[in-house]
């Protein structure tokens, strides 16, 4: 008798689990979504930096070539999801980035070291994309702005297009292109100076640099100055940037993934900066110069293993290589530790090494035949280091409230230029 | 033509030697993989240093970040 109601209550619980598992036909049909607001990103950091050699002042190591440079930079990012009819996953990102920095080289502009020091950028971004999980497909559009002190405004685009396998591997392919307008702000000594004696006879606009710095414009109409003076429109040039971007991720096991990435870029028009100078052998000075092409070959590897239950180990190295004779390697390594599921402490290490541009030479070093001249650290020879630590939190139910992750980076970077800086910075997720 | 060889040559050498062996890992099995820590791109927090970097270095890209354009670095 036991055996019998032992075996009714068995039959009657398959049949449970068998119904369980019937699915409710309505899950089957995609319902549209409207976009709702899924995450918001605040992005802080303060970078702080020591030098000397500064480009504006064409490598001089005396207190004129002061380098100095602080940096605020602040960044919010709203990201909006939403599925269509189709069935296809919608995402809608906004961004707006806002930066302050000061710095001393700027104010040698000026010859007198009397120019503005400071100055804001503020660069919008919007980004959509449409994922279509039946066909493994992603298909992205993407718009940028940038306007700042120094550059009259840049305007990027980008489409991307990616494709997975059947073997959680990824492919992606980027066109990305920036169309950025440079302002011509000359080293004062290069701005024509109004004077009395040699006021214009025709009609013309003088350029002026007041001895804040500040470049006004004088208009002459048969020698006499017409509406006093004016703010400059400074003419401006071209400088255009066009990327194509391959990515292909894969996962290796189930503790491994990784990532080879190449970009193709092509830049053209005024490569330089306007208020770099050169100094000459001569000990004259000159405006930088380099050449109006640059052709770029980035490739990039990352490969990530999750080594136990608590530590993972992200790697990445980049060969690099253009045709001014720029040759780098860049590595990295950081070893994020998980003091429990949701607290992790991330100490990283990074060098860096590059070999100086064929027209890069030290202060007073250019003779004047050569045709292309920089006195820019930034393409010397040179290696960097940089280590710090972050700590991510990020519980299940949030830190407070819709508080979802909170990271915070410290990073201590050094070139054997004598270029010394630090940078703390701050991520905070909203859900 | 000769370079573009080299080129692919070059990187399908680097993927056989990256990825060596990839065994068949199912979604219930990517637990790891789906760490937020094993994301194959840069941390958000990351974005002040990397912007410095590309004024500081004379080379950027194949980071899903700048490669010159729209600022004033190189």
């Amino acid at each position: 008798m036991r055996k019998i109601c032992l075996t009714v209550v068995g039959m009657y619980l398959m049949l449970l689990h068998a119904f369980s598992q019937v699915t409710n036909t309505d899950s089957t049909s995609y319902k549209p979504k409207k976009l709702k607001l899924d995450e918001v990103n605040l992005v802080s950091g303060y970078y702080d930096q020591t030098a000397d050699k500064s480009a504006v002042m064409g490598g001089r190591t005396d207190y004129k070539g002061n380098g100095d440079v602080t940096d605020l930079a602040n960044g919010l990012d709203i990201k909006f999801i939403g599925w269509d009819p189709k069935g296809r996953k919608n995402s809608l990102s906004a961004g707006l980035g806002i930066d302050y920095h000061t710095a001393a080289s700027q104010a040698y502009v000026d010859s007198n070291g009397h120019a503005r020091n400071n100055g804001t950028r503020i660069y919008p971004t919007l980004d959509w994309s449409i994922e279509n999980e039946k066909k493994a497909t992603e298909f992205g559009l993407g718009a940028y702005y940038s306007a700042e002190h120094n550059y009259y405004h840049s305007i990027g685009l980008n489409t991307s297009l990616s494709k997975k396998n059947h073997h959680n591997g990824e492919f992606t392919v980027k066109f990305n292109g920036y169309l950025d307008r440079i302002k011509m702000i000359l080293p004062s000594e290069f701005i024509p100076v109004d004077s009395i004696k040699n006021v214009p006879a025709t009609d013309s606009v003088v350029y002026i640099t007041t001895a804040s710095g500040r470049t006004e414009a004088l208009t002459y109409v048969n020698g006499q100055a017409v509406g006093g003076k004016s703010k400059a429109v400074i003419p401006s040039k071209a400088r255009d940037t066009y990327t194509v971007s391959f990515s292909f991720s894969q996962v290796i096991d189930q503790r491994m993934q990784g990532s080879i990435a190449m970009d193709l870029v092509y830049q053209s028009g005024y490569l330089g900066l306007p208020f770099h100078r050169v100094y000459l052998n001569t000990g004259k000075d000159t405006i930088e110069n380099l050449p109006s092409q640059r052709f770029k070959l980035p490739i990039g590897f990352r490969l990530n293993y999750f080594l136990g239950d608590n530590i993972i180990i992200r790697t990445y190295y980049r060969f690099y290589i253009d045709n001014w004779g720029m040759i780098s390697h860049t590595a990295n390594i950081e070893v994020p530790i998980k003091i429990t599921p949701f607290i992790s402490i991330s100490p990283f290490y990074r060098y860096y090494v590059q070999k100086a541009v064929n027209y890069f030479a030290p202060y007073e070093k250019h003779t004047a035949s050569d045709q292309y001249y920089t006195s820019n650290y930034a393409l010397a020879s040179f290696s960097s280091q940089s280590f710090g630590a972050g700590i991510r939190i990020a519980p299940p139910k949030g830190i407070f409230g819709s508080l979802n992750m909170l990271e915070i980076r410290y990073a201590h970077y050094t070139q054997t230029t004598d270029l010394v800086a630090d940078v703390i910075s701050l991520n905070l997720k909203f859900k | 033509m000769t370079k573009t060889r080299i080129l692919t040559a070059g990187l399908s050498t680097l993927a056989t030697f990256f990825f060596p062996s990839c065994s068949p890992v199912k979604e219930y099995q990517k637990s790891r993989i789906n760490d937020s820590e094993m994301i194959l791109a840069n941390r958000k927090v990351e974005k002040t240093e990397l912007n410095a970097q590309t004024y500081r270095e004379g080379s950027s890209g194949a980071n899903s970040g700048k490669t010159g354009g729209g600022c004033g670095c190189n």
